[in-house]
């Protein structure tokens, strides 16, 4: 194999003598000629073809018998020099394509000069930090925004807070809570609005939070700190304009103990009134309702401040 | 003509199989290429020139590509790889330019 690799293979015209000798006397052409033709006929189409006849035509003189061993030689020299080169170039060939559509598909980065890399990379790490500075600061505003959120509903709930206790105090919302339910009950002599301003006073004193006073037909009328009592006729009283007829019940709410003693202090309400021959009667209530209203107002000439 | 069959099968089987080029690889592989076209194209110069020697074809095909794939990898591990390809690239396009000049030369006669 080897030496005939060398015999063929040190250079081209040299096997052109060799070989032909050896082997081809007409048929044997197919083998050795068959390439030989094709290699050949790019090169010098002039030149060449006088070359070839003469050692050809020197072949079928000296080699017309050992026909076999040329046919077995032109095998073996085209099979192992030819075949060899034939796997070579199917794999240039296969590598050539891989590497340029490898090179074309993913041409964007992989293909990139280094600079162009380390520019790439330079931009991506600006805009990774303006973009980290964005979610910094979205946070903070996020934040902000909830801690005003919260102060805003803290200070809805505190105005609410002071609305429901200013409304209470002003008469303009019902109310219920702990506190007594005091009746007068008129004896020789009825109740007189001044009997009736002491108590509203004492219970005021005494820490009174809410009241309304009821006549005997259940009309009932809040006391807020505008409310004025006036002595009516036949014993009825006068309560902001409306009149209310006896027997007439304080519902308050307040410290019950507290106001129950301001009540029964010697020289107060319950004594003056039985002084006068009534009497008053005074309840705890576990839940006293306060659910008359005042109507309130609507300022003319006051302004608040600030 | 066989040589270029093959040449035009292997392009073929490439485009067809489309297999991925492993990362191991990737550096190496173009400089191999280019050293497989220049042992070619001297093999197209050397066969005009009639002295076309197959087995010196095979050996220095192979030994230009794994020298040049040596190099690259020499110059991977000394971390001068991508100066290193270049200059292969460089010289071994410097000698595919002289045989393709030489081809040229004998087949235009200029």
């Amino acid at each position: 194999m080897t030496d005939e690799h060398t015999e063929t293979g040190t250079g081209w015209p040299q096997p052109a003598g060799p070989v032909r000798p050896d082997g081809p006397a007409g048929e044997p052409d197919p083998r050795p000629e068959a390439p030989d033709p094709d290699e050949l006929s790019p090169l010098s189409p002039q030149g060449r073809p006088p070359q070839d006849d003469a050692p050809a035509k020197g072949g079928d003189e000296s080699a017309a018998g050992s026909f076999a061993a040329a046919v077995a030689a032109g095998w073996r020299r085209f099979g192992s020099a030819t075949v060899m080169i034939s796997v070579l170039l199917v794999l240039l060939g296969f590598t050539l394509a891989v590497q340029l559509k490898t090179t074309s598909t993913d041409s964007s980065l992989a293909a990139a000069r280094q600079e162009d890399l380390v520019r790439i990379l330079y931009d991506l790490e600006a805009r990774d930090v303006r973009l980290r500075q964005d979610i910094s600061t979205l946070e903070e505003s996020q934040r902000q925004l909830r801690s005003g959120e919260q102060g805003r509903q803290a200070a809805l709930q505190e105005a609410t807070r002071r609305a429901d206790e200013l409304g209470i105090l002003a008469g303009t919302l019902p109310a219920r809570g702990p506190g007594l339910a005091v009746r007068f009950q008129a004896g020789a002599k009825p109740i007189s609005a001044i009997r009736v301003l002491d108590a509203v006073q004492e219970l005021r004193g005494a820490g009174a939070e809410a009241m309304q006073i009821s006549g005997g037909d259940r009309a009932s009328v809040r006391i807020v700190a505008s409310t004025y009592f006036l002595d009516g006729e036949n014993g009825s009283l006068i309560v902001d304009g409306r009149p209310l007829s006896g027997p007439f019940t304080i519902t308050v709410i307040g410290d019950p103990a507290t106001m129950r003693t301001g009540l029964n202090i010697p020289g107060g309400v319950v004594a003056s009134v039985a002084q006068d021959g009534g009497n008053v009667i005074v309840e705890d209530r576990e839940v006293a309702e306060v659910s008359a209203l005042h109507v309130p107002r609507t300022l003319e000439h006051a302004r608040p401040v600030g | 003509m066989i040589a270029v069959l093959a040449l035009l099968a292997g392009v073929v089987l490439g485009l067809w199989l489309d297999p991925t080029v492993p990362a191991a690889l990737q550096p190496y592989l173009p400089i191999a290429v280019v050293a497989a076209l220049d042992a070619v194209f001297g093999g197209v110069r050397a066969k005009l020139d009639r002295i076309f020697d197959d087995k010196q074809f095979v050996v220095s095909f192979i030994s230009n590509v794994l020298v040049a794939a040596l190099i690259v990898y020499l110059g991977d591990q000394l971390g001068v790889g991508g100066q290193l390809s270049t200059g292969v690239v460089v010289v071994l396009g410097v000698r595919i330019f002289g045989n393709v000049a030489a081809i040229r030369r004998h087949l235009f006669r200029a």
